[in-house]
C-alpha cells in the first residue's frame, strides 16, 4: 500500500488487520505451477476481477488470477467496505447528539472514542475479506498468482518472471487516486483513501479538497467524529453530475452538520508551519488561509494501466480514460477483454461486477452482451444519501426526449415523518404522454435501498402505472416510490398521518 | 397597530401599493436620481431597484402620485448618471460593456462592496429604463431626451460578450477575477434578461442560447400541481412585472401545453400547499400565511419558542419544497402574486396583516417576518426597514392586477417582442 507521508497515518497491526491480511495476501503462499496455456487469464483481484474469475471457473475454465496488491481491492480494504462502517458510526453519534429530536435523551458523555470506532471498522473488514481469500478463491479452482504482472505477447503474460499463456485474458486492474496538482501538497503530506482508513487518531481539524462522493463521505463521517472539517469544491455544488436539488440538500445537511463548506473555492497552496499545514483558498476574488492538521484529497481517480506493458499486448489506452473497450468490453486486441475502473466510466464496484460478468461471457462463449444495455445506478452514502438510475433530466433533454418529473418530498411520506428523516425527495422522470421510466433520483436517509426498486423496473420495462398497482408495505419510505406513481395516475395521494391529526385536531 | 381587515380590496390594494411607491420617494439621491437598496444607515445603491423605481414612477403618474414633470425629471436624473458614468470596468467604475456593478455607493455612483458586474441587475434596470420610454412619449424636448438616453443605454449593451463564448449567459464579472463561475441553470427570474439580450439591434447573443437555458428547466409534478420548478416565489414574478406572458409560448411551454404565466399561479399554489404542509412546523405557516422568497430574515443563533436553537439564514433566497427555510415568510411575495393568484393573495394579505400587523409600518412591508422567532412584547420577528425590490414589485403587480399598465406598455415595446421572437415565444398579444 502507498503511503503518502502523512504523520498521522500507520497501518495498525491488530488480529483484525493480521485475519485480512491472511485472508488477501496469505504469507507463505507460493504461486502454483502455471498450466500450459489458460483459457482465462484475469490481471486484477478486486471486484471485477474476483467475479471474472470465479466466473470462468463455475464454467470449466482454466482460470488464473494474478493480484500484485490485495485481494478484493479498493472496494474491499480501502473503499467501500470501511468507509460505509465508519459511516455507520458517524451517524449513530450524529443521533446521540440530536437525541432529543426523537423523543430520547441526550447521552451525558458523548465522548468519540476513535480508535474504537477504527477497531470495529478492521473487524468488519477482515470478516468481509473471508469470502474472496486466497485459499477459497483457490479452493474454486482459481489459480491465484501473488505478484506483479506484465505482457510479454498478445497471448501471454509475465508474473515476477512466470509465463502464463492464455487464450483470452481479461484485464480488471482498477484505478487509484488522482492527487490534484497542489504546490506544496506532497511535501506537506495529505490523504487519500488508500491510508486514510489507517488513521489512528482523529485530526483536530480537516480540510477535505474535493466534492465528489469521497470527500462528501468522508468529510461528513469526520465531522461527526468531532474533526473540525472544512471541505473546499472548485464547482458551485457538490456532486456535479447529480440534480442540483440533491447537491443543495447536501450543502445544507454539510451546514447543519457544522461542516465550513467553501464552494467555488481552490485550494491553492500548502505550507507547513509551526506544526500545521497551512492551505491557501481562493474563491474568485477572495482568498483565505485555512490551518488545519490533516487533508484528504478526493479529486477522482486514475485508472491502473501503466505498468502492465499494454502496448506489447496490442491493447490501447489512455493514461485518464483507461483501457480502450468497445460495447463488448473487448479491447484492441480481440483475446484481451478489459472490465471495472480500469476502463469505466463509472467506477462502482457494481458496475465493476457487471462488467466482468460481461467480459467473461463474451470472452469465453459465443455470446455477444453488451455494456450500454446495463442500467446502473448509483449512491453517495451521506446523510440523506443520493441515488440516482437512469437518465438524467439534462441528458434526456439533450436527446430531444420530453420528461415529466413526478416529485413526492420525503416529508409528505409518513414513515419518513415517523423516522425523523424528512429530507430529501424521490423524483422519478418519465417520458412525457407515457408512464416509461426514464430515471430517478432519490435523496434520503436510506436512497440506495429505495433506488434498488427503481433500477429493478426500469430493468423489467415496469412504468408508473403498474408500480402504482404494486402493493408496497405501509408504513415504509419506499412509499414515496408509491406516491409518485399515484401522481401519475392520478389517484389522491394518501394523507399524511399529520394531516388526518389536523383535521381531527380541528374537530 | 394598524388595522386594515375593513377596508374593500380595492381600497387595501391601493394603501399598500401607494406606501410602497412611497420608498422611492425617501431613498432617492435627488442629485443622482439613483435609489438605495434599503431604508439602512448607509445602504448602497441597488441598479436593480432604480429599473423598478423607474417603472413605479410611471404607475405613480397614472394615479396621481407625482406630477409627469417630476417623473420625468427623477426618472431622467437617474438615466443621466448612468449614461455619463464611469464604464471603464476598472475596480472603482460604475459599469462596464453597458452593463453595471451590483451595488454602488449612494453619493458617488461608484462602484462599493467589490461587486460583481451584473447581467441579470442590469437588464431589471434597462427593462425600467424601457418602460419609462415607453410612458414618456410626448415631443417635449425632456421626453424625447429622455428616450434617446434610454436607447442609448440599451444599445451599449454588449450581451455578447457575457456569453463568454458559452451556451449561456454568465451571471456576473469583476475586474479582479473576469466571470464568475457560478452555476446559474434551471427556471429562475432570467427570462426579461434573455429577451432584452435577444432584443437587441446592436449585440444579440449567438447561438440557441434561449434554448440552451431551457434546457436545463426542471418540469415537475409536486403537490398535485405540473410546474417548471423554482424554488423562491421572486423567480415566477420579476420577469412578469414587465412581460405579459399571458398566451405566449416558447418551444418549452408549448410542449407543456402551458405558459408563464399560467406557471406562476401554479408556483403560487405550490408555495400555498407548502406553508399548509409546514414540514418544519415553523409557527404561522398555514394555507392564509405562505410566500417563500429572497428576503431579510434574522440571522443569529436565536432561540425559536421551544428553546432549540435553530439556523437562521439572515437575507437569502428562501424556497420550497427543499428550502432553505428558517420560519420567515415575506408578506409581500405573497401579494406580488396577486395577478396570478388575486382571491388567495388578498386572502393571504388579510389574514398576515391581521396576525401580524407587525410586518407591515404605515402599510409598507418589511422584507420579512418570522412568527417562530416571536417575543410577548413585540411579536413576530420583523426585518428592521425597507427593501426597494420588494416595494417595486408590489408597486408593479398590483397596478397589473389593476390596470396591466405596464405590460401594456411593455406589450408594445420593439425591443421585448423582438426578443420574445427571437427566443421563440408565438401566439397570443405576439
Amino acid at each position: 500500500m502507498k503511503q503518502r507521508n502523512s504523520p498521522s497515518a500507520a497501518l495498525p497491526q491488530d488480529a483484525y488487520g493480521q485475519e485480512r491480511m491472511e485472508n488477501v495476501r496469505l504469507s507463505g503462499w507460493c504461486n502454483p505451477k502455471p498450466a500450459a496455456r489458460y483459457n482465462l487469464v484475469v490481471v486484477g483481484g478486486g471486484p471485477a476481477g474476483l467475479v471474472a474469475a470465479r466466473a470462468a471457473a463455475s464454467m470449466g475454465a482454466k482460470v488464473a488470477l494474478v493480484e500484485r496488491a490485495l485481494l478484493g481491492g479498493v472496494c474491499l480494504n480501502v473503499g467501500c467496505i470501511p468507509s460505509k462502517a465508519i459511516i455507520r458510526t458517524s451517524r449513530l453519534y450524529a443521533e446521540m447528539r440530536n437525541a432529543e429530536r426523537y423523543g430520547a435523551q441526550v447521552p451525558g458523555d458523548i465522548r468519540v472514542d476513535f480508535a474504537a470506532v477504527m477497531q470495529r471498522m478492521r473487524r468488519i473488514r477482515a470478516r468481509v475479506s473471508r469470502v474472496d481469500s486466497v485459499q477459497r478463491l483457490s479452493a474454486a479452482g482459481v489459480d491465484v498468482f501473488l505478484g506483479e504482472a506484465h505482457f510479454t505477447g498478445t497471448d501471454a503474460l509475465s508474473v515476477d518472471g512466470t509465463k502464463l499463456r492464455f487464450r483470452k485474458a481479461v484485464v480488471a486492474t482498477g484505478a487509484r487516486p488522482d492527487t490534484p496538482s497542489i504546490p506544496g501538497l506532497v511535501e506537506a503530506g495529505y490523504l487519500t483513501n488508500e491510508n486514510v482508513f489507517d488513521l489512528t487518531e482523529l485530526p483536530r481539524r480537516l480540510l477535505v479538497i474535493g466534492g465528489g462522493p469521497l470527500g462528501c463521505e468522508l468529510a461528513q463521517a469526520f465531522c461527526r467524529f468531532g474533526a473540525r472539517t472544512t471541505i473546499v469544491q472548485d464547482l458551485p455544488l457538490f456532486l456535479p453530475k447529480e440534480e442540483r436539488d440533491a447537491a443543495q440538500l447536501l450543502s445544507d445537511g454539510f451546514a447543519r452538520d457544522g461542516i465550513e463548506v467553501r464552494l467555488n473555492t481552490e485550494a491553492a497552496r500548502v505550507r507547513m508551519e509551526g506544526g500545521q499545514k497551512l492551505v491557501d483558498l481562493i474563491s474568485a476574488d477572495y482568498q483565505s488561509t485555512v490551518a488545519v492538521d490533516a487533508i484528504l484529497t478526493g479529486t477522482g481517480r486514475l485508472p491502473n494501466v501503466e505498468r502492465l506493458n499494454l502496448k506489447v499486448a496490442g491493447v490501447d489506452c489512455d493514461a485518464a480514460t483507461g483501457i480502450r473497450i468497445d460495447d463488448f468490453l473487448q479491447t484492441s486486441n480481440p483475446r484481451i477483454y478489459a472490465a471495472g475502473d480500469a476502463c469505466l466510466e463509472h467506477k462502482f464496484t457494481h458496475t465493476a461486477d457487471a462488467s466482468a460478468r460481461i467480459a467473461v461471457h463474451n470472452a469465453l462463449s459465443l455470446g455477444r452482451r453488451r455494456l450500454s444495455v446495463l442500467t446502473v445506478p448509483w449512491c453517495t452514502y451521506t446523510d440523506p444519501e443520493i441515488a440516482h438510475v437512469g437518465l438524467y433530466v439534462r441528458e434526456a433533454r439533450d436527446q430531444d426526449i420530453p420528461v415529466r418529473t413526478f416529485t413526492v418530498p420525503m416529508h409528505d411520506v409518513d414513515r419518513a415523518i415517523a423516522d425523523g428523516e424528512e429530507v430529501g425527495f424521490v423524483k422519478i422522470h418519465v417520458k412525457e404522454r407515457t408512464d416509461r421510466i426514464l430515471g430517478a433520483t432519490i435523496v434520503a436517509r436510506h436512497a440506495g435501498e429505495m433506488i434498488n426498486e427503481i433500477t429493478l423496473a426500469i430493468v423489467a420495462r415496469i412504468g408508473l402505472r403498474t408500480l402504482a398497482r404494486v402493493i408496497h408495505a405501509y408504513p415504509t419510505q419506499a412509499d414515496a416510490i408509491k406516491k409518485a406513481a399515484d401522481a401519475y395516475v392520478g389517484l389522491p395521494a394518501r394523507p399524511t398521518i399529520r394531516s388526518l391529526l389536523r383535521r381531527w385536531a380541528a374537530w | 397597530m394598524v388595522e386594515i381587515s375593513e377596508p374593500t380590496n380595492e381600497a387595501l390594494l391601493d394603501g399598500l401599493q401607494r406606501a410602497a411607491f412611497g420608498y422611492f420617494l425617501e431613498a432617492v439621491n435627488p442629485a443622482t436620481g439613483l435609489i438605495a437598496d434599503n431604508s439602512r444607515a448607509n445602504a448602497p445603491v441597488s441598479i436593480a431597484v432604480v429599473g423598478f423605481a423607474l417603472s413605479s414612477y410611471v404607475v405613480a403618474v397614472e394615479r396621481g402620485w407625482l406630477a409627469r414633470a417630476d417623473a420625468v425629471e427623477r426618472s431622467f436624473a437617474a438615466l443621466r448618471f448612468f449614461r455619463d458614468s464611469d464604464q471603464s470596468g476598472g475596480p472603482a467604475a460604475t459599469g462596464y460593456k453597458g452593463f453595471y456593478y451590483h451595488f454602488l455607493d449612494a453619493r458617488t455612483g461608484l462602484r462599493v462592496w467589490r461587486s460583481e458586474l451584473s447581467m441579470i441587475d442590469t437588464a431589471l434596470l434597462i427593462a425600467g429604463a424601457l418602460t419609462a420610454s415607453m410612458y414618456f412619449t410626448a415631443n417635449t424636448p425632456d421626453e424625447i431626451k429622455l428616450r434617446e438616453i434610454v436607447d442609448i443605454l440599451f444599445r451599449r449593451i454588449d450581451w455578447r460578450w457575457a456569453q463568454d463564448g458559452g451556451a449561456t449567459l454568465r451571471q456576473g464579472w469583476k475586474p479582479e477575477c473576469g466571470f464568475l463561475h457560478y452555476g446559474w441553470e434551471g427556471y429562475n427570474e432570467a427570462i426579461v434578461l434573455y429577451v432584452l439580450a435577444l432584443g437587441s439591434p446592436t449585440y444579440p447573443l449567438e447561438g440557441d442560447c434561449f434554448h440552451a437555458w431551457t434546457a436545463t428547466y426542471q418540469w415537475e409534478n409536486l403537490y398535485g400541481y405540473d410546474f417548471l420548478y423554482g424554488g423562491p416565489l421572486f423567480v415566477h414574478q420579476f420577469s412578469h412585472a414587465w412581460i405579459d406572458f399571458r398566451g405566449i409560448r416558447d418551444r418549452f411551454m408549448r410542449e407543456k401545453r402551458c405558459d408563464y404565466f399560467e406557471n406562476s399561479r401554479r408556483a403560487t399554489l405550490v408555495q400555498r400547499e407548502y406553508a399548509q404542509r409546514n414540514p418544519n412546523e415553523f409557527a404561522g405557516y398555514d394555507e392564509h400565511c405562505w410566500g417563500l422568497t429572497a428576503c431579510d430574515g434574522p440571522s443569529d443563533e436565536l432561540p425559536d419558542v421551544t428553546g432549540e436553537p435553530r439556523r437562521l439564514f439572515g437575507y437569502a433566497a428562501r424556497g420550497v419544497p427543499y428550502g432553505p427555510d428558517d420560519g420567515t415568510i415575506a408578506g409581500w411575495a405573497s401579494l406580488a402574486s396577486l395577478p396570478f393568484t388575486p382571491d388567495i393573495a388578498v386572502d393571504a394579505a388579510r389574514n398576515m396583516h391581521r396576525r401580524y400587523p407587525e410586518m407591515l409600518s404605515e402599510l409598507r412591508y418589511a422584507s420579512g417576518f418570522n412568527p417562530s422567532l416571536a417575543s410577548a412584547d413585540r411579536g413576530a420577528w420583523v426585518s428592521p426597514g425597507n427593501f426597494g425590490l420588494d416595494q417595486g414589485i408590489v408597486v408593479m403587480m398590483i397596478e397589473n392586477h389593476r390596470t396591466e399598465l405596464i405590460w401594456r406598455l411593455m406589450r408594445a415595446c420593439p425591443y421585448i417582442r423582438a426578443g420574445l421572437r427571437h427566443a421563440g415565444f408565438r401566439g397570443g398579444w405576439l
